[in-house]
């Protein structure tokens, strides 16, 4: 059943594609009908799975001659993933129904990558995971450089760019997995069996994870990722924080730990305190997540308030795949899960609601607008979605976090130590974007009031509404009934976790 | 050997120089008066009668070859990798005579497609050939008519210079070849590629075979457009009339790449332990410097090609640069391939060997095959629009997408197959060389350059993207819409739907070509 959820996007997309110009509200409710279908097989999949472990959805030679196999499968990761795609999806179309240019044309590069991520979720087949991740990478650029805004083929061609180099490690790693295991299978299961060597699994390790990292914003390769979000139009930010830098950390999971155990293991040596891989990534996870948090509060337009945001945020999700243990990574799957519904939420409302009708996302300009009382639906939007995002308890935030924290301090107490300075930065900054963009009570010039009250913002629409009550209604039931997810996460982490070929 | 053998060997070839011959006697006599287009349609109809004729041909005539009475060693095998070529060979060579529909650069139509069908005539040989005589007429053929083909825009500079260019380049690589042949010739007293091989395993490697080798090599580098014979290939792309661009840059390209395989499952086979290079991992136990050398060249050409592609302003020239690029990662191919052995009659090698060698084998005919597909396709896009908008520069692409929808997305399609984008053919061809690279060597070297040819391939999704940005994202200067002939766009969506249907069933085409 999940794996119609691919098919579905690329049909939607291939008949976007096929659509006649000048048909934007029928390829609107094409797109919108699509996604929630594919939302709809999506929460089918999560119940039907429920308390069940890893389930074979396909199997088909694929290319018999190198052994690869065209291998869908899922567990309790991949179904709270595929869950968190098909309501970012909804989300996403929901917030771009103002889209006049080339209407169909950007649902079917919407519905492509859509495609792409159920894919790379589902697929249990090494080159499979890692054909659905490269289809993910080409829409991405078209979306922003057709559709963005601030510096758009720039930042769509870093994206690309840095898509691409992060998936050319993967694939260097992957070939020579591939050759090294010497087996005729490439399955993720099989190979997670095939015992290889601990020295190749120590360059092999470091070389996959961070190609997947990159895509995940890890701190130094990070950089793509908030002038990504700023360029993109507001869907396309929403996916890119939503989902697509979940795809980076899903590999990171799937891969990188499940197939290179050993590349975690202490090298023998230690440097300054660094004495594993494990190590050094965990101090790039925590860098991250407060050097995110710190660039994020001095910024002057909006969205890069968001979009390092989102880079600390994806900081919790590393930091929790490197403790290594079932809490730990339980949080950071959760985190996932989390951010993507959160950071969805932040765009839209930066993006969308705020942006299209103030047509700036300059802090200082936005204080002169008073639009806490010109819009006071973006504004306790807002409120809440900060509230989730700073990972107030009652939002999901506070479960994930909560959890990579204690994963963490069971193993290095500083690095909670560390990410917690990170938590209170992000309460800071969340707190001054908020103040500044809602409740400055700054007027254009000092003296003068205006006297005919204020240009009318324009009411807001019913895809807003239903968008937003979508992604907080989410949050909030997460947060405050956390089993749900926890259930599915659990068992899975733990599978993981217990490994094969050791 | 007797006649009948011969012509039995040599029928696909007899059958294109047959329909050469027709087509000739039909435009100038019979059509003479006719209008252009229709003598264009017949000639074009006619030549890929030939290629299907003679394609049935290559495909009826199973794994044997034309052998030489005196020493028992062939002169022109027939099946086995040969015949995968030489069906590639055809197929792209009816692709190109497609494009010709309603091009305009010549009155000369039966002449052009005779020296086409000749050309491909000669491809087939090299494809065959096992012997030193033989593979230098069929370089020759194919190369002579290389020329003229790039000459045939009688009207334009850009075509006499790019010829010119061509043949003098050409001329002389065909010098060092045969400079080289004249040695190996010398130390072992024979053409037959077996026969040099036993000699020189017999003898051990004298230094005059290294020198030979390094001639050879430069001989063939200049035909696949290696660094650092490659000048050519930018100006004969840019200046040649695109069906003839294509063709050079597709079919000529199998048929040397044929040649490479034949050469290096001859020679580069590992043999009676002349030594080993330490640091190539001691996968080269025979001859390694052999090896050497084309990786050296792999990665230079690998290098020069995707960097200077990153510059260029005209389209042509960024896909001269970018098939310099997809010849090194050929040539990795090629450099690490043969363990298999060699004591084994070719015949039976073709028939059973389902090893690594096979397997690397039928990776680079995999990679050529669908390189030559997709740039034909990337040829004709350029063409239509050249012809709309007078220039191959990249501004000319600009807006694309609103001037002709279909257009703009088979460029898409093919150039993101160049770039190896999965799902598309592209990425399967390189998945397949660098994991035939690999499993046939867990050399250091090898993984280095494989390493490589990965990180630059990532390098050269700028460059495919720096052209589809042009026809999709930025705005348009002009927007009346560019008609392409229905055939045209036809073949080209026929290509593009052949791009996207042999990269989501990578297996097809690997069956196909290990159904050999």
């Amino acid at each position: 059943m999940l794996a119609w959820t691919i098919y579905l996007s690329f049909a939607g997309a291939l008949v976007q594609a096929l659509l006649p110009k000048g048909k934007a509200e029928l390829s609107r409710w094409l797109a919108l009908a699509v996604t929630v279908a594919g939302l709809a097989l999506a929460v089918a999949g999560f119940a039907a799975g429920m308390g069940q472990g890893r389930v074979i959805i396909a199997d088909v030679p694929w290319v018999p001659a190198m052994g690869i196999h065209y291998l869908l499968a899922a567990d309790g990761i991949s179904r709270v993933l595929v869950l968190l795609t098909g309501l970012a999806a909804v989300a996403g179309v929901l917030f771009s129904w103002n889209i006049e240019l080339r209407t169909n044309e950007f649902f079917a590069f919407y519905l492509a990558l859509i495609g792409g991520v159920y894919g790379v979720f589902l697929s249990f087949d090494l080159f499979l995971l890692f054909v659905f991740y490269e289809i993910a990478i080409v829409p991405k650029y078209f979306l922003i450089a057709i559709w963005g805004s601030t510096r758009r083929e720039y930042g769509a061609m870093k994206l690309a760019l840095y898509s691409f180099v992060g998936s050319s490690m993967v694939l260097i790693g992957l070939l020579a997995a591939y050759a090294t295991a010497g087996s005729h299978s490439t399955s993720l299961i099989a190979l997670s069996h095939a015992n290889l060597p601990v020295n190749f699994q120590m360059w092999c390790f470091p070389l996959v994870f961070t190609g997947f990292a990159i895509l995940a914003g890890m701190w130094p390769f990070h950089t793509w990722a908030p002038t990504g979000h700023v360029a993109a139009p507001t869907a396309a930010s929403m996916l890119l924080a939503g989902v697509v830098m979940k795809l980076g950390a899903y590999g990171c999971l799937r891969v990188g730990i499940w197939l290179f155990p050993r590349g975690l293991d202490p090298w023998g040596f230690s440097f300054i305190g660094v004495g594993s891989w494990r190590d050094v990534f965990a101090i790039l996870a925590v860098v991250g997540i407060v050097y995110g948090a710190l660039v994020a509060l001095v910024q002057t337009d909006f969205k890069f308030v968001i979009g390092y945001s989102s880079v600390s945020h994806m900081g919790f999700v590393l930091l929790g795949l490197m403790t290594l243990n079932q809490i730990g990574m339980t949080g950071a799957v959760m985190q996932m899960f989390s951010h993507g519904i959160i950071a969805g939420l932040l765009f839209a409302i930066v993006g969308r609601i705020v942006y299209e009708r103030t047509h700036t996302r300059q802090l200082a300009e936005l204080e002169t607008m008073h639009l806490s009382k010109r819009l006071p639906f973006a504004t306790w939007s807002f409120v809440i979605a900060g509230m989730a995002s700073m990972g107030l308890p009652g939002f999901s935030g506070f479960v994930a976090e909560l959890q990579v924290l204690i994963g963490a301090w069971s193993v290095k107490p500083w690095w909670t130590l560390a990410a917690g300075v990170g938590i209170v930065v992000g309460v800071a900054y969340t707190w001054r974007a908020m103040q500044k963009a809602f409740f400055s009570d700054k007027l254009p010039t000092p003296d003068e009031h205006p006297k005919t009250g204020w240009p009318d913002l324009g009411a807001i629409t019913w895809p807003e509404y239903t968008g937003v009550a979508l992604l907080v209604g989410v949050s909030l039931f997460v947060g405050l009934y956390p089993r749900i997810l926890l259930d599915a996460i659990e068992p899975a982490v733990k599978t993981l976790l217990a490994g094969g070929g050791q | 050997m007797n006649y009948t053998d011969l012509f039995r060997a040599t029928l696909p070839e007899t059958a294109l120089e047959v329909a050469a011959l027709l087509v000739l006697v039909l435009d100038l006599s019979l059509m003479r008066k006719a209008a252009l287009k229709a003598r264009v349609a017949a000639a074009a109809l006619l030549g890929i009668a030939g290629c299907g004729a003679a394609l049935w041909a290559v495909l009826l005539q199973g794994n044997q070859g034309l052998v030489f009475k005196d020493t028992g060693e062939f002169l022109l095998t027939t099946g086995g990798y040969a015949a995968v070529a030489q069906a590639g060979i055809l197929v792209l060579t009816a692709l190109t005579l497609l494009l010709l529909v309603g091009e305009v650069f010549t009155h000369h139509i039966g002449e052009y497609v005779a020296v086409v069908l000749m050309a491909a005539a000669g491809g087939l040989l090299i494809a065959a050939a096992q012997d030193l005589l033989v593979i230098f007429v069929g370089l020759e053929l194919l190369s002579l008519g290389l020329y003229i083909l790039t000459a045939f825009a009688k009207s334009s500079g850009k075509s006499a210079e790019a010829a010119l260019k061509y043949y003098l380049f050409g001329g002389m690589s065909a010098a060092f070849l045969l400079f080289g042949f004249s040695y190996f010739y010398g130390l072992s007293g024979s053409t037959n590629l077996a026969e040099i091989q036993r000699a020189i395993a017999a003898s051990g490697p004298s230094p005059l075979f290294y020198v030979a080798w390094i001639l050879v090599v430069a001989g063939l580098g200049f035909k696949v457009a290696a660094v650092p014979f490659h000048l050519w290939a930018p100006d004969t792309y840019e200046g040649a009339p695109a069906p003839a661009a294509a063709f050079i840059a597709s079919v000529s390209k199998v048929a040397s790449f044929a040649l490479l395989i034949t050469l290096s499952l001859n020679w580069l086979a590992p043999g009676q332990g002349h030594g080993s290079l330490a640091f190539l991992g001691g996968v080269y136990q025979t001859w390694p410097a052999l090896a050497t050398i084309l990786l050296v060249i792999a990665a230079a050409s690998m290098m020069v090609g995707n960097l200077a592609a990153l510059v260029q302003v005209s389209v042509r020239r960024l896909l001269a640069y970018s098939a310099i690029a997809h010849a090194g990662y050929i040539l990795l191919g090629i450099a690490v391939h043969p363990v298999y052995n060699w004591q084994e009659s070719l015949i039976s090698f073709t028939q059973s060997a389902r090893g690594p060698a096979a397997l690397s084998a039928n990776a680079v005919l995999y990679y050529i095959l669908t390189y030559g597909l997709t740039t034909i396709g990337a040829f004709g896009v350029v063409d239509v629009v050249e012809r709309a908008t007078g220039s191959d520069r990249l501004d000319a692409f600009l807006g694309l997408h609103k001037r002709n929808p279909v257009l703009a997305a088979v460029l898409l399609v093919l150039f993101l197959s160049l770039a190896g984008i999965p799902p598309l053919v592209g990425f399967w061809a390189k998945f397949n060389l660098f994991a035939a690279v690999l499993a046939n060597s867990a050399g250091v070297v090898p993984f280095r350059l494989v390493a490589l040819a990965v990180a630059l391939s990532a390098v050269s999704l700028y460059y495919y993207l720096q052209v589809l940005k042009r026809a999709y994202v930025m705005p348009a200067v002009n927007e009346t819409p560019i008609k392409a002939h229905p055939v045209t766009l036809a073949v080209l969506v026929g290509i593009a739907a052949a791009v996207v249907l042999l990269g989501c069933f990578p297996a097809w085409l690997q069956g196909w070509i290990g159904s050999f």
